[in-house]
């Protein structure tokens, strides 16, 4: 069976859920991966503390395209201070597919929008 | 080195890494514009320089040291009489990229100053942008680029244009574009800019592997290019540069083997070429160098050009049975090296390079080290193959059904 394109990733990757801008919004970050040449951006709208709506944009690879998709769907509504607090984990466990370290950075380029979004650190997560 | 002349479909067997198999497939490697696989020759000279040979060179007085030099020597000679230049005017660097910084700091520095222009292209590696990027941001001069036309080509009536208005200092641009493929006209592009009163240089990093190369016909002020993607070891680049230019410039690194006596207060320098190869030299890597010249001589680079001219041609012939493919770059194989990108509808090139590996088809995606070219491309990255001359139609073959194969997996 095909361990990393699934049928479901394949699926987020050509219908991405949450995909687009959202004007206004409160908190923005657009970072890529100089390795590939993946780009990710998210907006965010945020009400009382929380995800109160989201949006990424962006073009890559499936990897890091249906990981923005797949999670996106769990981050509306959740605090953010808790999104800004999410570890790499999270983000490979959204996936729910093994990840080799030369795709390592496509999994988590989502997370790392995230957190430049929420908490200006532009690091890579580990 | 003794390699027969022969016709350039049984070289496979000498490039040990080719007997691998990966995924139980047989290894089809398309990827020599990153870096070229070795020949058996070229393992046989880096280890027997280690084995029986190895001495610090220029200094010990002893048998060892003598032969270390020696080896390395001649190598340097073969290499300068490979590329067409002199063996004093060659100097041996860590890669195409140290050679390129070299020219400007010791260059450029001293010549460069505030409303004076460095003139590239938008075709130009990495390698050949940041180092002119971080002199014009120190010196206050001005970068300009060149454009590349929709087949991926340079416009000589733009470069006259260019020239005519009179502040470029220096023009430097790539011999063979390792995206586009596209072999330039730069014995042409040269002569304009001398008439203009600019410096050259050429980048041939793509070109030395695979090109009959005569860099006195070409006539640049400085021609820099890498060993590693010509058969022989990493660490290894070269540069030829103009006599009287490589006289007058200051050194680029300062330490031992490049000087000629030093005070407390100053320092006098050696001669060339060794006033620009600061250290230790790359010794083995040198030796190698020498290995694989010798081994692209002997098939005659006449008839590496052609392969890769076959090659290219077959591929470009091909790849259109692919579905929802886009290929870059000129279309006519005799304006074009070894290297073909493309992109395919609906897949981005990290996954299709991903889904050729599991067919043992190794392939490169992403942006080349040439990130303004895929702007104006207008895509984030490309898929790129490229040949040398243990490739062959099967190989091709092999990449049209395995890119076949990703578009099944992707459901297109």
């Amino acid at each position: 069976m095909e361990a990393l394109y699934r049928d479901y990733i394949l699926e987020h990757y050509k219908n991405p859920r949450n995909y687009g801008t959202l004007d206004p919004h409160d908190l923005e970050f657009h970072d890529h991966n100089p390795l590939c040449g993946d780009e990710l951006g998210v907006h965010i709208r945020v009400e009382d503390g929380k995800v109160a709506d989201l949006r990424f944009h962006g073009q890559g690879c499936a990897i890091s395209q249906a990981a923005a998709s797949i999670s996106s769907e769990e981050l509306i509504g959740m605090k953010l201070d808790e999104v800004a607090r999410l570890p790499a984990e999270w983000a490979i466990e959204q996936l729910g597919i093994d990840i080799s370290p030369t795709r390592r950075k496509c999994a988590l380029l989502a997370l790392k929008v995230l957190r430049g979004a929420t908490t200006g650190d532009a690091s890579w997560p580990e | 080195m003794g390699v027969a002349e022969k016709p350039l479909a049984d070289v496979r067997a000498d490039f040990p890494v080719l007997d691998r198999e990966v995924n139980g497939k047989r290894l089809v490697y398309l990827d020599s514009a990153a870096t070229s696989q070795k020949p058996q020759g070229v393992l046989d000279a880096v280890e027997d320089y280690y084995r029986r040979h190895n001495a610090n060179i220029h200094r010990g007085v002893y048998s060892l040291a003598r032969e270390a030099t020696e080896l390395f020597e001649n190598a340097r000679e073969r290499v300068a009489a490979f590329a067409g230049w002199d063996t004093t005017d060659t100097i041996f660097t860590k890669n195409a990229t140290e050679a390129i910084n070299l020219v400007a700091y010791a260059w450029g520095r001293e010549h460069v100053g505030e409303g004076d222009e460095v003139l590239i292209t938008h075709m130009e590696h990495h390698s050949n942008i940041v180092p002119w990027q971080l002199l014009c941001e120190e010196r206050g001069a001005r970068l300009r680029y060149l454009s590349v036309s929709e087949t991926g080509e340079l416009s000589l009536d733009e470069l006259d244009a260019v020239l005519a208005e009179g502040r470029v200092r220096l023009l430097a641009v790539t011999h063979v574009s390792n995206v586009l493929g596209t072999l330039n006209p730069v014995a042409e592009v040269v002569r304009r800019a001398r008439v203009a009163g600019a410096r050259t240089l050429v980048d041939g990093s793509q070109a030395a592997p695979q090109l009959p190369l005569d860099v006195r016909e070409i006539d640049p002020d400085f021609y820099a290019w890498t060993g590693h993607k010509a058969l022989g070891p990493t660490g290894i680049g070269v540069l030829h540069g103009r006599h009287e230019l490589l006289q007058s410039m200051r050194p680029f690194l300062g330490g031992g083997d490049m000087i000629s006596k030093v005070e407390f207060d100053s320092s006098t320098w050696n001669e060339l070429p060794w006033k620009f190869e600061a250290g230790t030299s790359p010794i083995a890597e040198g030796v190698g160098l020498g290995a694989a010249v010798d081994y692209l001589s002997a098939l005659g680079m006449e008839s590496v050009r052609a392969h890769e001219k076959e090659l290219t041609g077959y591929a470009l012939a091909c790849l259109p049975e692919v579905d929802g493919i886009r290929i870059f770059g000129p279309p006519d194989p005799e304006r074009r090296g070894g290297v073909v990108s493309f992109a395919l509808d609906g897949i981005h090139p990290h996954d299709v390079a991903e889904l050729c590996d599991r067919e043992a088809v190794c392939i490169r995606a992403g942006h080349h080290c040439a990130m303004p070219l895929m702007r104006m491309l207008g895509v984030p990255a490309t898929a790129r193959a490229s040949f040398h001359v243990y490739n062959s139609r099967a190989d091709v073959d092999r990449l049209v059904s395995a890119l076949q194969a990703a578009r099944r997996v992707f459901a297109l």
